[in-house]
């Protein structure tokens, strides 16, 4: 492991959108550098970079300039193959609706990662999923349909799925954006106690405000750009 | 996908009953051919004539030379030396039997009945081994026949329209004088022109009925391995100077018909295979669509390209196995249920029910034309999977 105490960093981040005369410059040169154990907060008006900027960070999209750093190495550029595998190490995803394959139990979904990654027995890979789910507090419901479960617990699955690999740093994409208050309340509590629990960087992407200013930091995007 | 897999079964089964039919009556009528005029015929010759002049340069010392002029080439009918050439044949490995035969057109009579016919003069235990003569026989005893120079075996159409039994006397005629010979048996080989027409003697009896008392008999002989007959005979020609006619030459146009129905069953057996395919490929390549978002997740999750494609292309391996294995079972059930269909058929062959071939090279084409079509069928919807972009897919669906 790095001795660096940021888990993630980047520098002069851009990316431009659309092609022609619709194309948008979305993230304009952003430099900023994450922290374990934090739980960063990701706010601004629709339209912003929000997402954009997850996406960058999760290793699902490619800028256009610029370089993102996980756990030290660079990633902006690498093959496929190497960021395919730093997504199942290193980062673990969160998105607004949970994604999760409805035809698999709790306990299968959040097995998958730990399948890909091959370092664990099936029967250690069973043992630390159903840990995980306990500890989102659906350690009764794991071999449960995920289509049978409620939309709060759909998306506590999902985070114990996005933990599975023990990753360096969480992006959530409006994790509560479609769960009512107390769900949302439930969830946010969740990542937090993860975070300072586990030492893993959270970033949240999100409109709440309320969950905005419970947040650890506060990276306040406006038209591509952090504002002061 | 259900759908497309009931294709693939019955794409699989029709294609194994439509081959072990048309395989079986093919096999039926080579094995019947073979059985009644053997793998390979040696024939008539047409022999160089040769005059020489013998020139001598030195008498005393012995030494001559031979100056040989063509002058044309004259036709032989039938083998001349019949047992020089037996003994020849019989160092071939691959021969299993010679038989000679001498044949002549005859004319039949039974009571108030007559008949043209072909009288073929045979040694019988000659003839059983290049031919299944004894089991051909419906009625009657070939004992008899080898006992009796005066006996005859005829074929069952011609016994029909003689209105005679075994045991009946018939009278034979050759144009210079009647003979009256008793039916020792009656044979069937299915055979219209064979059944109709055929009338078995002893080989002596025959040279002497016909006043034939050397030669132009022609040599039937059976090999080992019937595919080998036409370069076996092609060999044989160079080597003996007569005409020597494999089975597949002699009967070229029913091989053809019978190649030309196997391929054009398996061409339109395999169509529903192909259909089943296509409707595979639709499948699939509609489940890349509504899973884009699946895949997408898969992807985020570390899962390579390769891992998606492979997800499709197991689907395909699934319904390949599963095809495979409930389409050969269907193909067994159907082939072993249309053999038991009673079905009369003479003129070509003989047999009262539905022929089939047992064949595992069936179910072996059947499985190969299956994957190819299930892999193609898969590996385009598994390639456009992998091709996917995650970030794209998870933020149309985030909007």
């Amino acid at each position: 492991m790095s001795m660096d105490p940021s888990v993630l960093r980047v520098d002069d981040l851009h990316r431009w959108l659309g092609e022609d005369e619709g194309r948008v410059h979305v993230l304009k040169g952003l430099t900023f550098s994450v922290e374990r154990s934090n739980v960063y907060g990701i706010v601004g008006p629709s339209g912003c970079g929000k997402s954009t900027l997850l996406y960058l960070l999760g290793l699902l999209d490619r800028p256009d300039q610029g370089e993102i750093w996980i756990e030290g190495h660079p990633m902006a550029y690498g093959s496929d193959e190497d960021r395919t595998r730093a997504r199942n190490a290193l980062i673990g995803f969160v998105f607004q609706f949970h994604f999760l394959l409805p035809e698999f139990t709790a306990l299968e979904n959040v097995m998958l990662p730990m399948q890909k990654l091959g370092k664990l027995s099936q029967p250690e890979m069973e043992d630390y999923a159903q840990g995980l789910l306990a500890e989102v507090g659906l350690g009764a419901k794991s071999h449960r349909m995920a289509r049978h479960l409620s939309g709060g617990e759909q998306q506590r699955v999902a985070i114990a799925r996005s933990l599975a690999n023990d990753p360096a740093v969480l992006l959530t994409d409006e994790p509560t954006g479609n769960l009512d208050v107390k769900n949302s309340d439930l969830v946010f509590d969740l990542l937090c106690k993860l975070a300072h629990e586990r030492g893993q960087a959270v970033l949240m992407v999100t409109h709440n405000n309320d969950l905005a200013g419970r947040c650890d930091r506060l990276l306040s995007l406006r038209d591509g750009a952090f504002a002061d | 996908m259900m759908m497309s897999l009931m294709g693939i079964i019955f794409g699989i089964g029709f294609f194994v009953l439509a081959q072990a039919q048309t395989s079986g009556f093919e096999s039926f009528f080579k094995r019947t051919i073979l059985g009644v005029n053997g793998s390979i015929r040696i024939t008539d010759r047409l022999q160089e004539t040769l005059s020489s002049i013998m020139a001598s340069s030195d008498e005393q010392s012995g030494v001559s030379f031979v100056i040989s002029a063509r002058e044309g080439k004259q036709y032989v009918e039938g083998v001349d030396y019949p047992d020089q050439l037996r003994e020849a044949l019989e160092d071939f490995p691959e021969v299993t039997g010679v038989s000679e035969v001498l044949e002549g057109r005859i004319d039949v009579t039974s009571g108030f009945r007559a008949q043209p016919a072909r009288v073929y003069g045979i040694r019988l235990k000659d003839h059983i081994r290049v031919s299944n003569l004894d089991d051909h026989l419906i009625d009657g005893q070939l004992s008899n026949f080898e006992r009796d120079v005066n006996s005859v075996l005829i074929g069952s159409l011609l016994a029909r329209r003689l209105e005679a039994k075994v045991g009946d006397y018939v009278v034979i005629r050759t144009g210079q004088e009647d003979r009256r010979y008793q039916i020792a048996g009656v044979y069937e080989t299915g055979i219209e022109d064979v059944d109709k027409q055929r009338i078995y003697m002893q080989l002596g009896e025959a040279r002497s009925l016909l006043y034939k008392p050397f030669g132009g008999a022609f040599l039937q002989v059976n090999i080992a391995n019937p595919d080998k007959a036409p370069h076996l005979a092609a060999h044989m020609e160079r080597l003996f100077g007569h005409h020597v006619v494999s089975w597949q030459e002699r009967e070229q146009v029913w091989l053809e018909v019978f190649r030309a129905l196997k391929v054009s069953s398996a061409i339109t057996v395999s169509t529903i295979i192909l259909i089943s395919g296509l409707g595979m490929f639709n499948t699939l390549a509609m489940m890349v669509m509504e899973k884009n978002r699946d895949i997408a997740i898969l992807r985020s999750m570390g899962f390579t390209r390769r891992d998606i494609a492979e997800i499709f292309i197991f689907q395909g391996g699934i319904i390949l196995a599963l095809g495979t294995a409930l389409g050969s079972l269907c193909g067994v059930l159907a082939t072993y249920g249309i053999s038991k269909i009673p079905l009369h058929i003479r003129g070509v062959f003989s047999t009262d029910r539905f022929v089939v071939e047992w064949s595992w090279e069936h179910y072996l084409y059947a499985a190969l034309i299956a994957s190819i079509v299930i892999f193609l069928a898969s590996i385009i919807p598994a390639r456009r999977a992998a091709r996917l972009e995650p970030g794209s897919i998870i933020r149309g669906t985030s909007l």
